[in-house]
């Protein structure tokens, strides 16, 4: 850690500072004992890596401090019982003091010391608290969406909106039984398609939230973890003080690919930065209204089922256009033709949709597991019914049939 | 204790009688039979519970998917959660407070014999459920042992398995508990205040209120799930005007004071055995059982220290920080007792105070990295990951674990009337102990490096320690088979063991009964001084 940079040393305490020249030595002594330092390339790391942010750092260094702190305690608690078990042997004809076992005098001096080191340590973290709960007055705000299993990124001010998920392709990861057939690169699961990009030394809010279960957006470096609760926004700031790329990975178990599940952020100088907004405008940009897309909680066009209403093709395919434009649109693509970067297939010609109308109704309830792809059932049965025959009658799909709410809601047995 | 003599009232002939065959074991109301039951019952768990932890540590050995599927692996780590606490470490202290608690307070049995029976006899068809949940259509649950909603919601039938098991040991353990407050209330021998009864017994009183307090949470939290997924309810789902974060704060409500149910009875099977060891009494014995209750007290309000992720306010991360921190007061007055309880002791190193010292030395280790994760912004980057993974299993292998090996070589002889080999006893800790820290000790760095924890593949920086661990968790488990043939042979060709095998014991089943305890004892209760 010798290499850190200074970031947030401002606002940290003097024991800490002192810990911090410690820490290459604890360092090294782990690594004696580990006795593998001779091993090439291999990574035994024993503490958080460099902090890339104010908090970040000033985690870092109360982390180093409380550690100091036990390690204190555990060797004089440790090297009494040491003491005890070296000289209070029966075997060296040790006696036992059986008058010795109660002291209310005793009792209360190791009562009240750990108290008062509890307060020592209780102040540094009380002020870390306090700024990381600080999200005011943020210079940009991102919109994080978990997903299973990825990310969806909303610059509000830059009107922008992306996925991020993982890159590494799945020839390297292999699978039980069947060895990966390409080697596995530096970047291996940390590496994502379209990574946050985010200016330096500006406070970037960030309100996490998810479109399914629980997720936990991650970033050691960046002094963030921070849940995303399907249903609730949640902030979370960081400020990055030197460009740089930044990893990190869903931290709550979210399902299947929980594991594959990355997260990068990308800090570039503020010209580098509206450089990128720029050129991103270009691929990411929220055009309309219809396409802010796969948003939290998705934006629903009113229509609604009345018993014994009698559908039509052109209803349902009217209401069926902006419910996909709101729910689909983001990875399938206005033209229905898919997005291949999120490996969202093509719904233009898929058999899936113009096949047995059974078949795109199982896939938009249950989703795919392990895809991009997730089950829609939160959609009413009229909403589906709309969305599918929408989907089996635009572009160059044109089945003429409808599917009725009657079959959504008998698939959903 | 001087008392009144013993042994020779058990010679009478009907004393003894008991049905023979598997009657004896589906019938019996005896406190040493349902004992044994939960002991072995919980061994044959812990054997299912370690194997998934050798899956688990074996898909980890290196980076990529080599032997279990994503899905599976998460299947692993979330039974291999649930066994381990619901149905390996609770019914073995439960084993312990059957067989020992009667003989330490000197009475002839459990209060409600016949409820003992039936607390017991409802595991066996939990454990099936969770077992047989691998099979069913989409396998077992994949949410880990938390069961947070919706990833939990999500779960085919095996989800609802899971519900009705927890809802049966939930029930089983609280119908052992009511016994146990009974028994300890009541069934006391004349003499035996309750600041004269053994640790043992305190801490397993406190923990049992614990249980009784917390169990129907628990059993509310997954009722709730199970009508959100049938029956149209929206505890925890926004859609419907739930709220997924509520279930977590239901559940650590439950889930704090239960680590404490687990570790409780460990410091008293430790306060057992430390003196004894040390020929003193144990030092600061009123202290000791004010610290418990303390460390059980505070255990109600320092659940939001399992999320300091959700994004509480503030003032709700600073109150759990306080009040976790607390915790470490009366947990240090008990380290400090132990210690003190040796200082100017004469001691002796049989395998049971190694394994009290091992617990002493690594639940302390245990006890410091949750003083680490007690501190909000430090737990911030560290939760999830597996800085966490190595902090409880420092509490639960080292700590509980450790307190059960010790409790077993230190009971064996009164249980068995056999003496184990000695050698072979501290051959099994020296193993243990080093395998559990090649296992366990790394993931502190995998964890400060930001490895997540329940995820089947991993990023290339964390290859090395992972592979110690996983080498170290294959030793750790070859260690234990040994442990059992280490019974084994003693229960088949064992020196017979003395009535008061260790001479610093000075509870009741050592100075009043002969070893192996009679089937009945105490059908005349000792008069005490
Ligand atoms: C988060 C991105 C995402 C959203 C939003 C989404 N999909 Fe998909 N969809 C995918 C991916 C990825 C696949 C490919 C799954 C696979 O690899 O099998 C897919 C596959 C499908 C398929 C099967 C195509 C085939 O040929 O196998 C259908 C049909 C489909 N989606 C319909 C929809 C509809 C209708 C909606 C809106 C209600 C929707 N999807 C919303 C990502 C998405
Ligand atoms: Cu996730």
């Amino acid at each position: 850690m010798i290499s850190k940079s200074n970031i947030g040393s401002a606002n940290t305490f003097g024991l800490a500072r002192l810990v911090r020249l410690v820490n290459p030595v604890m360092r090294l002594g782990f690594l004696a004992i580990a006795g593998f330092a001779t091993l090439a390339h291999a990574s035994y790391d024993v503490n958080i890596p460099p902090p890339a942010t104010g908090i970040a750092s000033e985690i870092y260094d109360l982390h180093l401090y409380i550690l100091i702190i036990c390690v204190i305690i555990f060797v004089l608690v440790f090297g009494a019982m040491f003491y005890s078990v070296f000289k209070f042997r029966k075997s060296q004809g040790a006696k036992a003091d059986v008058n010795f076992h109660e002291s209310t005098l005793i009792e209360i001096i190791w009562t009240v010391i750990p108290f008062i080191i509890l307060i020592v340590m209780a102040i540094p973290a009380t002020k870390t608290v306090l700024a990381m709960k600080d999200t005011s007055n943020p210079d940009l705000t991102i919109k994080v969406v978990g997903y299973q299993w990825g990310w969806q990124y909303e610059y509000q001010q830059d009107g922008l909106s992306f996925y991020s998920s993982l890159a590494t392709p799945w020839s390297q990861v292999g699978q039980p039984g069947v060895p990966a057939s390409e080697p596995k690169g530096q970047n291996y699961l940390l590496e994502v398609d379209n990574p946050m990009v985010v200016p330096v030394g500006k406070k970037v809010r960030l309100l996490i939230t998810s479109n399914d279960v629980l997720h936990g957006w991650y970033v050691p470096t960046l002094g963030v973890n921070q849940y995303g609760i399907p249903g609730f926004i949640k902030d979370s700031w960081f400020k990055v003080e030197k460009a740089g790329t930044y990893k990190g990975q869903c931290s709550q178990i979210c399902g299947k690919l929980h594991g594959y599940m990355p997260i990068t952020v990308v800090a570039k100088d503020p010209a580098d930065y509206a450089a990128w907004v720029k050129e991103a405008k270009g691929k990411f940009a929220i055009k309309s209204d219809a396409s802010v897309a796969a948003d939290t909680p998705p934006k629903v066009a009113a229509i609604v089922d009345e018993p014994g209403k009698k559908w039509t093709l052109g209803e349902l395919k009217q209401a069926g256009e902006s419910l996909y434009a709101a729910n689909c649109a983001a990875c399938h693509q206005a033209d229905g033709k898919g997005n291949p970067a999120m490996k969202a297939k093509a719904l233009d010609g898929s058999p899936v949709v113009i096949g047995a109308k059974s078949s795109q109704i199982a896939i938009l309830l249950k989703g795919r597991p392990g895809t991009l792809m997730a089950g829609f059932d939160r959609l009413s049965d009229v909403e589906l019914a709309a969305v599918s025959t929408y989907a089996r009658n635009s572009w160059g799909n044109k089945t003429g049939d409808m599917v009725l709410p009657a079959d959504i809601k008998a698939a959903r047995k | 204790m001087t008392a009144t003599t013993h042994t020779a009232d058990h010679a009478d002939e009907h004393h003894d009688h008991k049905p023979y065959g598997l009657s004896r074991w589906l019938f019996t109301t005896n406190h040493k039979d349902i004992g044994t039951m939960y002991l072995l019952f919980g061994l044959l768990m812990a054997i299912v519970g370690g194997f998934l932890s050798l899956g688990i540590r074996a898909e980890l050995f290196m980076p990529g998917l080599q032997i279990l599927q994503p899905e599976t692996f998460n299947s692993f780590m979330t039974l291999h959660g649930l066994i381990m606490v619901f149905g390996a470490v609770m019914p073995v202290f439960v084993g312990f407070a059957n067989w020992l608690i009667p003989m330490q307070i000197g009475a002839a049995d459990m209060a409600f014999p016949r409820m003992n029976n039936w607390s017991f006899w409802m595991l066996p068809p939990a454990a099936i459920l969770l077992a047989a949940s691998f099979f069913v259509e989409g396998g077992a649950i994949q949410s880990g042992w938390t069961l947070y909603p919706p990833l939990f919601t999500q779960s085919g039938i095996a989800g609802d398995m899971t519900i009705l098991a927890v809802h049966i040991l939930g029930a089983s353990s609280i119908m052992g508990s009511i016994n146990i407050v009974t028994t300890v209330l009541n069934l006391r021998a004349p003499g035996m205040t309750l600041m004269k009864m053994p640790l043992f017994v305190w801490t397993w009183l406190i923990t049992a209120y614990l249980l009784i307090a917390v169990m129907p949470v628990l059993a509310g939290a997954v009722t709730m799930l199970l009508t959100d997924r049938h029956f149209g309810t929206s505890f925890f789902n926004a859609a419907g005007g739930g709220d997924p974060t509520m279930f977590m704060h239901i559940f650590w409500f439950f889930g704090h004071p239960e680590v404490y149910i687990i570790i409780l009875p460990a410091f008293g099977i430790v306060s057992q055995i430390i003196p004894a060891f040390s020929r003193k009494p144990l030092f600061g014995y009123a202290s000791m059982v004010y610290a418990t209750a303390s460390i059980a007290i505070l255990s109600f309000i320092v659940w939001g220290h399992h999320m300091f992720t959700v994004g509480m306010p503030a003032a709700g991360q600073l109150f759990f920080m306080y009040a976790t921190m607390l915790i470490a007061v009366p947990t240090g007055v008990k380290v400090f007792n132990w210690i003190a309880t040796m200082w100017r002791g004469s001691l002796t190193f049989e395998t049971p105070m190694l394994w009290a010292l091992g617990f002493l030395f690594m639940f302390t280790m245990g006890g410091f990295t949750g003083l680490v994760l007690a501190i909000t912004p430090v737990d911030i980057t560290l939760h999830n990951s597996y800085y966490v993974v190595a902090h409880f299993h420092y509490t639960m292998v080292a700590g509980a674990s450790f307190a059960i090996f010790g409790g077993v070589y230190y009971w064996w002889p009164k249980w068995t009337g056999k003496m184990y080999n000695e050698s072979a006893g501290k051959l099994h800790f020296w193993w243990t102990t080093i395998g559990f820290n090649l296992t366990f000790f790394p993931q502190h760095f995998l964890g400060l490096a930001g490895m997540p924890r329940r995820i089947p593949d991993y990023a290339l920086q964390f290859a090395e320690w992972n592979m110690i661990s996983s080498i170290g968790a294959f030793f750790l488990a070859a260690g234990q088979i040994f442990f059992m043939i280490t019974l084994y042979m003693s229960y088949k060709s064992g020196q017979p063991a003395k009535d008061k095998q260790w001479e610093g014991a000075d509870s009741l089943e050592w100075t009043h009964l002969p070893s192996p305890a009679p089937y009945h004892t105490f059908e005349v209760q000792p008069v005490l001084k």
